[in-house]
């Protein structure tokens, strides 16, 4: 046996466009079965493997095949040619709560909804509480769905999916649904998930949370596979060109829909002082100078900071830092991001911005590598690494006299 | 050698897990349909009752006082109650032609569904009949109750015939509803044609007059001279090709004549009921595959 959960071979899929279609029977009689269509090939011979146990990213523009391929996957669409080989219980959620009837109570929807999944009586009367409990319904569950706010259907309809326990789940754009509270909530099963080994295929426009999420990534481009690897590779490659980075005018590239854009980023010392002196321990603030081209509804700006070699050393967010303004108008303005103290090692890092809208699945601009500062040494030396930890030795067992501070300065 | 052993055999334990869950996921699918039918009315599951009630007192006004048609007394029963009659009929009517438009539509009704989840595409159309089924069989119960009052307790006797003919009646409208469903996703026309044909089915079945009607209209037509190459028109036995008329007639032999169907009759709805399941399946299996595309 080989090592893989999913194997795709080959597969191609194309879909009839009708430009008239014979849907009536007069139709079909007038033009003797013949309707104008033209064929569009979403799959075009696609082939790779995905490790079992791994967390698998499908990566791509609109009509990049990334969807169809999950269907194909799914099983609810079937290729024209080529197969799919899934090994284990296959769960998708391309919708959840899609089978649900309105009029019909939350315990009797998670039944039905969890035979849709292939689940058997016995198996939901077990998970019953787990999913309830899960979904945070409460006793909500023995009212109609209809009365549920969307919210709460969407995540008893997570709830079902998730509790399914397949060896392969197939998920399509839902990590954004549910409050912050259930998003974690999620991505915490999602990692339960894969330390229990099962293979979790995601399909997603987020491409941080494709980095941070996937270990594995393959990236689509008109239904043919433009590469299969590493996340952070194909990421990465996925940013620089599919999004037709530019270089922009004083270092970096950027990318994005660009309804706002950071103009230039600026790094200061938090005391004013000259910003080439900045040493370990010190405080600074990333400065976000923008222009917004038309009115941007809660923007999430994004800070990260790399270095040189590209090693990712932090990022945040304003979702996380709970720092989203409701709106920007347009024109230009700019954003302080306020960092208390550089823990870092003395040398040269990299400043990227980011922003993204509130369900972080457009990038309106990302702007990488947009400046860089050269951090001093500080008043306390760290042997290596990145990082300057707050660290002190003691402890010494048995006990016994330490060299003089002074021998050592 | 041994690899491949347990490869099939873990294939058919795959294979019978699924089908339990397909078989779990009908069930559900039949709860659904029929749980929700009736939410949210005064009355709720009483109405499946009394729809057919209203339905054979006005048929039996019609038909009964109106225009008089007479029903032959039940053979063995003696029975001689015209809404009783005519209400086996429509009951056994609208359960047949109620579960194939319902069958029909299951693909095309549950498109959200289809595009979304993969399960056995059948179950759809399988769980819809399953549930005019049991709202058929409180019907049939209540009209046998009902026969057993007027017509004695003889009924009993061939009571069990109704099993082997509603196993055949159910076959024949899954067969014909898999291949209506599919072919109503491809064709969206067809169920506007559908409620056309079932209109003239309705009467070419004889729900609300018997045999004898049509054979009085024969001989008409033989005294006038109207003549097919010398020999009657063929009414009675053009009547007769139709199956639902044969299924119709065979509940009405069994439950109002206390009789049993003839042999040649078992035979001609058997091989009705067999050729359509096999066909409808085939054409299922065949056109259900890229039935999403469709969609």
């Amino acid at each position: 046996m080989s090592d893989s959960a999913i194997v795709v071979d080959r597969v191609s899929k194309s879909f009839r466009v009708y430009q008239e279609r014979n849907q009536s029977i007069k139709a079909a009689v007038l033009r003797r079965g013949r309707s104008k269509y033209s064929d569009f090939k979403a799959l075009d011979d696609v082939s790779f493997e995905i490790p079992r146990g791994s967390t698998f990213g499908l990566m791509g523009r609109n009509g990049s095949g990334k969807s169809t391929l999950l269907k194909c996957m799914a099983r609810i669409l079937n290729p024209d040619s080529g197969s799919i080989m899934m090994d284990g219980r296959v769960a998708a959620m391309l919708e959840v709560g899609s089978g649900f009837h309105p009029e019909l109570s939350g315990r009797e929807n998670v039944y039905l909804n969890g035979a849709i999944l292939g689940m058997r009586k016995e198996e939901i009367d077990a998970k019953f509480d787990r999913i309830v409990e899960f979904s945070g319904v409460g006793d909500f569950i023995d009212q109609p769905v209809k009365n549920y706010s969307s919210g709460m259907y969407v995540r008893l309809g997570f709830s079902v999916s998730i509790h399914v326990e397949p060896d392969i789940l197939l998920v399509d754009e839902v990590l954004a649904v549910g409050d912050m509270d259930f998003q974690e909530k999620c991505m915490e099963k999602f990692a339960q998930f894969r330390d229990e080994g099962r293979t979790v295929v995601v399909v997603s426009h987020g491409l941080e949370q494709m980095r941070s999420f996937c270990d594995h990534a393959a990236w689509l481009e008109h239904g043919v596979v433009r590469d299969v690897g590493p996340a952070s590779r194909i990421v990465d490659e996925y940013a620089d060109s599919s999004h037709a980075a530019k270089q922009v005018d004083g270092g970096g590239t950027r990318f994005g829909t660009g309804e706002i854009q950071v103009d230039r980023i600026e790094v200061l010392a938090a005391d004013g002082s000259d910003p080439d002196r900045l040493a370990t321990g010190d405080a600074m603030v990333v400065r976000a100078h923008y222009t917004a081209h038309e009115t941007v509804e809660r923007p999430v700006l994004g800070v990260s900071i790399g270095t040189r070699e590209g090693v990712h050393v932090w990022g945040t967010h304003g979702f996380d830092a709970g720092w989203v303004p409701e709106r920007i108008e347009p024109g230009s303005g700019s954003i302080d991001v306020s960092i208390a103290g550089l823990p870092l090692l003395p040398g040269t890092y990299d400043v990227s911005t980011v922003v993204q809208d509130f369900r972080r699945t457009v990038i309106f601009d990302s702007l990488q590598r947009g400046t860089s500062f050269a951090l001093q040494r500080g008043d306390r030396d760290n042997a290596g690494g990145i990082v300057a930890l707050d660290a002190t030795f003691g402890g010494l067992a048995p006990e016994q006299p330490l060299v003089p501070l002074s021998r050592l300065r | 050698m041994s690899a491949g052993v347990t490869t099939a055999r873990e294939r058919r334990v795959q294979r019978a897990e699924q089908r339990r869950s397909s078989f779990s996921l009908m069930r559900n699918l039949a709860l659904r349909e029929i749980r929700a039918e009736y939410k949210r009315t005064l009355l709720g599951r009483v109405w499946s009752l009394l729809n057919p009630v209203a339905q054979i007192a006005i048929f039996s006004l019609v038909f009964g006082v109106l225009f008089e048609i007479e029903a032959p007394p039940g053979t063995n029963s003696g029975v001689d109650f015209f809404p009783l009659w005519i209400g086996i009929g429509v009951i056994t009517w609208g359960y047949v032609s109620g579960s194939i438009s319902g069958g029909m539509s299951a693909l095309l009704g549950n498109a959200g569904l289809l595009s979304k989840v993969y399960f056995e595409r059948s179950v759809l159309v399988i769980a819809s009949i399953v549930a005019s089924t049991t709202t058929f069989l409180t019907e049939l119960a209540v009209l046998v109750v009902i026969m057993a009052f007027v017509g004695g307790p003889a009924i009993l006797l061939t009571l069990p015939l109704l099993v082997p003919l509603l196993a055949l009646t159910i076959a024949f409208v899954i067969g014909l509803s898999l291949m209506l469903s599919v072919a109503l996703v491809f064709f969206r026309d067809l169920e506007h044609l559908w409620r056309i044909f079932t209109q003239i089915w309705l009467y070419a079945s004889g729900v609300m007059f018997p045999v004898t009607l049509v054979q009085t209209a024969q001989d008409r037509f033989t005294a006038e001279g109207v003549l097919l190459n010398g020999q009657p028109l063929p009414l009675v036995t053009l009547f007769e090709l139709n199956p639902a008329e044969r299924i119709l007639a065979s509940f009405r032999n069994i439950i109002y004549d206390y009789a049993v169907p003839s042999l040649d009759t078992w035979l001609y709805i058997g091989l009705w009921s067999f050729g359509m399941l096999v066909i409808g399946a085939l054409v299922f299996r065949r056109f259900s595959r890229n039935v999403v595309e469709e969609l």
